[in-house]
């Protein structure tokens, strides 16, 4: 038995070295096909390390031989094959990392040969646009770690949105918006709490029906109403661009990270906080167990069912900080079905991410790096449609689901209504 | 769901039963116009102008109805009487493709499949019969009309197949990748109608489709009623078939019931739900045939807005039962032809009927609001898995 059992292990072991190798050779290839026969010789390539505007010391841009640069990355990507090929590096994230980078930085030199190309600006925002998709994952985690799918968020965060800046316009405080779609959120998340607690709605079937929902009334107010008096109910302006002294004058780093505004921090700080409160504080002991195995958690005296409430509404109040940064985060006006998705790709960040909330941070980030990219390469008009490059977030995240980084395992009562 | 009744059953339970089925989706859905009124009162309209607006655009006027028929009865002038049955003729055109994207969705659910990218299919499917509508020239009608409905049907089988491969191979969730697939749907379709399907001209939108093509209409224009139609009621026939009749419909729905165990009795998971996920599509490409080759001809930017949400509301509504698609999806043609007049008579938005199904999904979902509301007894009837968590 564990004799079979171990040979088995190998051989999957093996064939998966041997795709993880062919992988990167392939890769590597491309590069060289795609990439370094079309790089013009002799051009270089300017990547901006200074931010217009911002507070941060200047440093020298870095230019690097285009050609050049293609072909090593060609290289690594091939030698990194190859020697997965016959020796084997054991950890899968190093493969991906490498692969990921060799491309990325093959890619952008391509792109931007002879022309320059600001690397800052392209990492802020990254940061900025993956705001939206950190909350809705950071929802996610925070309910699903209690067991309760909430795939309502992007409902959430229209109403949400919506609320926030024709509250702000109206009161003529943004921070009042911000509370209000804060509010909003938590509201409609025990809406589906008590669906899915107290009726034991299927949970996907009561988000969908908060998402029709969400997306009706929006749309309904907007037309009823906002259009027809954009400047007293859906001109809100917003949140100004803080900058936190000292650390903002580091460069590159410091116009990324300490030059945004308060929906940006308040997102990060989010992710510190949860990750400490999810596996440090008894709060997250709990819900885990509760997420994991219910019945153990009610035995020992658990509440499983305030936990889920708790826990799902906090969600809520997340996903509506998320709405928030839609209208009064970023434009300053409502439009119908602004969301575009967001929600759902926080979803897929949220599996990417293992439901952890560094995790979901993360692959938020490289959602709202594939997001910027697209924007930036318009700009350089690469030969490709935009169409396509609009694609790459979807794509992405269908890449990322198929589980090539290895499967993803969700809390093992994820979805499941509790009974007593 | 009838069906699932026992054979032991007398026609009498039979027929109690289904009178309790159907009380919760009637309910349901009076309950969602109850609420959806008291959204018009508070902002600020005429809410018996709104519904009687929508009555109107719905059905016609029963007023003009009569004296079309005096007109027609006296003189055998058919224009007044065409004009009195318009709006009932629209609005069963507007059910057409609801009838096919709902197939679409209960399909799925029977699977235990939730099949969210009927509105990606849909588009899909459209832009698959416009091609082969207007490239494809010479052939006669009897060859060209159902190359063009087969050229939708698998193109949205496509589309579905993706999500369904994945799901079975790699357990990755289908809600997710349904709606990415909508997406790439979109973007794709901005692509092809800004540049290789444009027709000449400013706006981006594909040529029409050549008339052997077309799905025949009964009547002259304006009238828009067509062959698709009865279409869309044969393939719910056939979906009925499929699903009870047939050896991989019975294996479909064990799949959904309780995948371990069809697992156990030797049917491949992996095959079934590829197979269902490729039909869905289908159906959901045929619901965009339907729709360009019956009604508008050509396809442009959001022609499949707003299907895919409303194909699931159906799906649950019909309680996943083509028959009960096919009730639930006139009704919803019914509705949104009428919510149209609604818009222009009594400038009430047409997003008003996203709110209404919005509550009748929850409604539907959870039948113990509406017995709680209404005080009727709980019944125990068979629940139809309709969901699993991530993968599972």
């Amino acid at each position: 038995m564990t004799t079979t059992t171990m040979e088995l292990s190998t051989s999957a072991e093996k064939r998966k070295r041997i795709s993880y190798g062919m992988t990167l050779l392939v890769a590597g290839l491309l590069i060289y096909l795609l990439f370094g026969l079309t790089t013009q010789a002799g051009v270089s390539t300017t990547f901006g390390l200074n931010l217009a505007g911002s507070q941060a010391i200047e440093v020298s841009d870095f230019v690097v031989p285009a050609q050049l640069t293609v072909n090593l990355m060609a290289a690594i990507a091939a030698f990194a094959g190859a020697y997965q090929l016959a020796k084997g590096i054991r950890s899968t994230g190093w493969l991906i990392g490498i692969l990921a980078v060799t491309f990325v930085i093959a890619f952008l030199t391509w792109a931007a040969q002879d022309k320059s190309f600001n690397l800052t600006g392209m990492l802020g925002s990254s940061l900025v646009r993956a705001t939206p998709i950190a909350l809705a994952a950071l929802c996610g985690v925070i309910s699903e770690r209690s067991a309760v799918i909430n795939i309502g968020i992007e409902g959430i965060m229209l109403m949400s949105a919506q609320t926030a800046v024709v509250t702000a316009t109206v009161s003529g405080n943004l921070y009042v918006g911000l509370i209000a779609a804060i509010l909003v959120g938590a509201l409609v998340a025990a809406f589906h709490a008590y669906l899915v607690i107290r009726f034991k709605v299927d949970q996907v079937v009561s988000g969908v029906a908060i998402n029709i929902f969400g997306t009706g009334f929006t749309s309904f107010i907007s037309s009823r109403f906002l259009q027809k008096a954009t400047d007293t109910l859906n001109n809100s302006g917003t949140f100004p661009i803080i900058s936190i002294p000292g650390l903002s004058k580091i460069p590159i780093l410091g116009p990324v990270l300490f030059e945004n505004n308060i929906v940006i921090y308040l997102m990060i700080l989010l992710v510190v906080v949860m990750h400490i409160m999810l596996f440090y504080t008894p709060w997250g002991l709990r819900t885990r167990a509760v997420g994991e195995h219910p019945k153990a958690a009610d035995t020992l005296g658990i509440n499983v069912y305030l936990v889920r409430y708790v826990n799902v509404i906090l969600g809520g109040m997340i996903a509506g900080l998320g709405g928030a940064y839609f209208t009064i985060g970023s434009v300053g006006r409502f439009d119908e079905i602004m969301t575009a998705g967001k929600g759902f790709i926080g979803l897929a960040a949220m599996i990417f991410g293992k439901w952890n909330p560094i995790g979901a941070f993360t692959s938020s980030l490289i959602f709202g790096f594939a997001d910027s990219l697209q924007v930036k390469l318009q700009i350089l008009r690469v030969p490709i449609p935009s169409e396509f490059l609009l694609m790459a977030p979807y794509i992405v995240t269908m890449i990322i689901l198929t589980g090539v980084v290895g499967r993803a395992i969700p809390p093992a009562a994820d979805g499941q209504p509790y009974e007593k | 769901m009838s069906e699932t009744a026992t054979p032991s059953q007398t026609k009498t339970g039979n027929r109690s039963s289904l009178a309790q089925e159907l009380l919760v989706p009637v309910l349901a859905v009076v309950t969602g116009l109850i609420i959806g009124a008291i959204v018009i009162v508070a902002s600020g309209a005429n809410v018996f102008d709104a519904y009687g607006a929508l009555f109107t655009g719905s059905f016609g006027s029963p007023i003009r109805l009569i004296e079309g028929l005096q007109v027609y009865f006296s003189t055998g002038e058919t224009k007044e009487l065409l004009r009195a049955i318009y709006p009932f003729t629209e609005s069963l055109v507007t059910a057409t493709p609801y009838i096919f994207a709902g197939l679409s969705v209960a399909l799925g659910f029977r699977a235990g499949l939730f099949n969210i990218g009927a509105e990606g299919q849909f588009f899909i499917g459209a832009l698959c019969s416009a091609f082969v509508g207007y490239s494809v020239k010479g052939l006669p009608m009897i060859i060209h009309l159902p190359l063009a409905i087969l050229a939708g049907a698998l193109g949205g089988a496509l589309w579905g197949m993706i999500p369904g491969y994945l799901k079975a191979k790699f357990g990755a969730h289908e809600v997710v990748n349904t709606i990415m697939m909508n997406w790439i749907a979109f973007r794709l379709s901005d692509w092809l109608l800004n540049g290789p399907m444009k027709a000449s001209g400013f706006r981006p939108v594909t040529p029409n489709v050549l008339p052997t093509a077309e799905l025949p209409r009964f009547f002259d224009d304006p009238l828009r009623f067509n062959l698709g139609f009865f279409l869309a009621l044969l393939v719910a026939y056939l979906v009925y078939w499929f699903l009870f009749k047939t050896t991989t419909g019975f294996e479909i729905r064990s799949v959904g019931a309780n995948p371990d165990a069809a697992k156990y009795a030797g049917m491949s998971i992996v095959k079934n739900l590829v197979l269902v996920m490729a039909l869905a599509g289908g159906l959901a490409g045929m619901a965009g045939s339907a729709q360009v080759l019956g009604v508008d001809h050509w396809v442009g930017q959001g022609f499949s807005a707003g299907y895919g949400f409303d194909a699931i509301a159906l799906a649950l509504l019909g309680k996943s039962h083509p028959f009960g698609v096919v009730l639930s999806a006139l009704l919803f043609g019914f509705l949104r032809s009428g919510a149209t007049n609604m818009q222009s008579r009594a400038g009430i938005p047409i997003d008003i009927i996203s709110i209404i199904q919005g509550l009748v999904i929850v409604f539907i979902a959870a039948p113990a609001i509406i017995r709680w509301f209404y005080r009727i007894r709980s019944i125990k009837t068979e629940e139809t898995v309709l969901t699993r968590g991530w993968g599972k």
